[in-house]
């Protein structure tokens, strides 16, 4: 399976034969009733309430059992720009994450391993965010970029920005705010596979007439592409998904909603059950197909 | 970019090579020269500097002092991706990505040179693994990932070849198999090849020329033969080898033994005579050595007889078979421990343990050495700081990049 490359950052996978004993198949057990509780019920359920139909003459959120695929075309109808946000933005924020985390991780896992208590400073410093709450984090974010703040007088002052320009609001601070969000789950991938990096190999390279900047595209960047596998995947989906960076009351305005924020407002505001249901399988399916695709040509040749 | 295909293997030059490491010297004031085309031996134990003295001339490590040419050019301040040098790697280093072609074609394809893939399949062709040129090394065996980590370099025609003990990981008999098809893929491709061992008799066999290295310095260089027949050294002898080594004053030089001239030593009362050209000093306290298998065990007094050394009685105080030929260990009082090999032939006298023996040998057989040998531990501790420097080495070692 192609989501192997989630869990696996080796190089080589340890090809052990398979046994299915008895006892193998007990600890299995737990995993999969945990699985089949909070995953596929819900799923069921998800996928059953995507396809309902407003009670004739009920309350606001009232649903009934039906096969109305209304709800589905309902998103190619008004929600796309939406959708096309989420895609663009999760991009992007993967992009710049792993623009920022790949010099970070080559640094803690190459640079400073004759150093491990630097190495593991400079972990903690990778990690350190999560002590403070995502929401917090993202609200002084939004206090540093706020109309009335240092940096925007500066950069207005500067004229980089226009005298009566933002920066909350925008789609620079939206793409900014998730990239910052998700840097460490993008850097500890890469790092777990590069601090496992031969520099053998790299010796090899340079011995096999390639520049340094040859060796790094050939040899490093393919060994070290089962880390940049996983963090691109644990960044662009959850990314993908977001509704809080995004938000008005975060960093994000109407112009920047993605459409987790409008998943989020027709589950909890508007009570639309079903619409949101389904863009929630729509939003799904899209990932499931995106990821799928993306695992099959990166991934799983040079990961072996 | 490195030049194209080199023509024929290039000189290799080390002039007054120093390098130091934080805390210890890896190797001080080295000379050397490599002739073009020969097959070159650096043999030494581990921490001795041969290691390094290849990651140098590979450029993997820059010279704290001297200079280093290949074929005349000086490139000790060339890139190593710039060097028409290439390495067979201790650890093969085969890219774990690749197909083992692609393994072999990355030099060639990185230098742009014509026809990448058929060249390499005509290298993998040469070490008889073009069969297996789609799988991946980490799906060959030892031995086969050797032979493509050997064909990924000579691929490349470099000037120099280099070869960090390649065939450290393999068992004894691919061992002395991958010898043989190394020595004759050198005489095919014509390259000069540099070989690191720790193993003497790697390095008597495929090596023209042999250099034994100790503590950063060369203690001798020369022909295999020459080296084991006339070792200069207390380290020499008992590196490449074995030796039966006593140490005396010189009693009388010049004299005659038959028509050579010769150096009689005395040793626990024993006068012992030794050629004069085959002794490094003619006066005062010197070692002398013979080898143990030009020792002839005797169960009687021989009769003394010009030309021969004898020395004896002695005691058996250990036998060990070991097929073509038999191990003994006596004890010669004065002496000390003489080892004999002796032939496993139908005749010749065949003693037992606890026999009295005499042994005796050739004048000619004998050698002086330059220096004494060194009262040295059987195991060397490993606390101390020597060993600390060269594990702190090793572990540098680990650590080095690119360039």
């Amino acid at each position: 399976m192609a989501f192997a490359a989630l869990g696996s950052a080796t190089g080589t996978a340890d090809r052990t034969p398979l046994k299915t004993s008895r006892v193998a198949m007990l600890l299995l057990l737990p995993g999969l009733a945990y699985l089949l509780l909070f995953f596929l019920t819900p799923l069921v359920s998800l996928v059953v309430t995507s396809v309902e139909q407003p009670v004739p003459f009920g309350d606001v959120g009232q649903f009934q059992l039906a096969f109305n695929l209304q709800n589905y075309a309902e998103i190619g109808l008004h929600y796309l720009p939406h959708f096309a946000r989420a895609g663009l933005f999760a991009i992007l924020a993967t992009f710049f994450a792993l623009l920022i985390s790949y010099p970070l991780a080559y640094f803690i896992g190459v640079k400073a391993r004759r150093w491990p208590a630097l190495q593991a400073v400079l972990l903690t410093l990778v990690i350190a965010p999560f002590f403070v709450s995502f929401l917090l984090r993202t609200l002084a974010w939004k206090a540093i970029m706020s109309d009335d703040s240092t940096l925007v007088s500066v950069l207005r002052s500067l004229s980089i920005l226009p005298s009566d320009g933002h920066l909350t609001g925008t789609w620079f601070s939206v793409v900014f705010g998730l990239t910052y969000n998700f840097i460490p789950f993008m850097t500890l991938p890469i790092y777990a596979s590069l601090e496992r990096l031969d520099l053998r190999y790299l010796e090899a390279g340079s011995d096999l007439y390639a520049s340094p900047a040859s060796t790094f595209w050939r040899v490093t960047v393919p060994l070290s592409a089962p880390g940049i596998v996983s963090g691109t995947l644990l960044t662009f989906i959850p990314a993908s998904g977001d509704y809080i960076n995004a938000s008005s009351s975060f960093l994000g305005s109407v112009q920047t909603q993605m459409i987790g924020n409008v998943i989020q407002s027709k589950f909890l505001e508007t009570e639309q059950y079903p619409t949101a249901a389904a863009m929630s399988v729509a939003l799904m399916a899209v990932i499931v197909v995106l990821v799928a695709g993306y695992v099959a040509t990166t991934g799983t040749e040079d990961l072996l | 970019m490195a030049a194209g295909f080199a023509e024929a293997g290039a000189d290799l030059e080390l002039v007054g090579i120093t390098k130091r490491f934080p805390g210890f010297t890896a190797i001080e004031d080295l000379d050397l020269r490599i002739p073009a085309g020969s097959f070159f031996a650096l043999l030494g134990p581990s921490g001795c500097g041969k290691t390094t003295t290849l990651r140098l001339v590979a450029g993997l490590e820059q010279p704290t002092a001297g200079r280093i040419l290949i074929g005349g050019r000086d490139v000790t301040n060339v890139k190593p991706y710039q060097r028409p040098v290439n390495t067979v790697f201790q650890s093969y280093a085969l890219f774990p990505h690749m197909s083992v072609i692609n393994n072999v074609a990355f030099g060639l394809r990185r230098r742009g040179i014509a026809d990448p893939y058929g060249k390499a399949h005509e290298a993998l062709q040469l070490v008889e693994l073009d069969h297996l040129s789609n799988r991946r090394p980490q799906q060959l065996s030892g031995g086969q990932q050797q032979r493509v980590a050997l064909a990924r370099a000579v691929v490349n025609r470099p000037s120099l070849l280099l070869l960090d003990e390649p065939l450290g990981a393999l068992d004894l008999k691919l061992r002395r198999q991958m010898q043989l098809e190394l020595k004759s893929i050198q005489n095919e491709v014509g390259l000069t090849f540099v070989h690191v061992t720790h193993d003497q008799e790697e390095a008597m066999t495929m090596a023209d020329t042999v250099a034994v290295m100790n503590k950063g310095a060369i203690e001798q260089m020369g022909a295999p033969e020459e080296l084991y027949e006339l070792p200069r050294t207390a380290f020499v002898a008992n590196f490449l080898g074995q030796s039966n080594l006593f140490t005396g004053e010189v009693t009388s030089s010049g004299g005659p033994t038959g028509a050579a001239a010769s150096i009689v030593v005395a040793v626990g009362g024993a006068k012992i005579e030794v050629p004069s050209e085959r002794a490094q000093r003619h006066s005062g306290r010197v070692t002398i050595g013979v080898r143990p298998e030009k020792l002839v065990l005797h169960s009687s007094q021989p009769k003394k007889e010009a030309g021969t050394n004898v020395l004896g009685p002695g005691r058996i105080t250990d036998v060990s078979f070991s097929g073509v030929s038999t191990q003994y260990q006596l004890v010669l009082p004065g002496f000390g421990l003489v080892t004999v090999f002796a032939q496993n032939m139908v005749f010749g006298p065949v003693v037992n343990l606890g026999a009295e023996v005499w042994v005796s040998w050739n004048v000619d057989h004998g050698f002086g050495l330059l220096d004494e040998p060194e009262v040295a531990p059987k195991f060397e501790p490993d606390t101390d700081t020597a060993t600390i420097a060269a594990q702190a080495r090793r572990e540098l070692m680990a650590e080095i990049e690119e360039g």
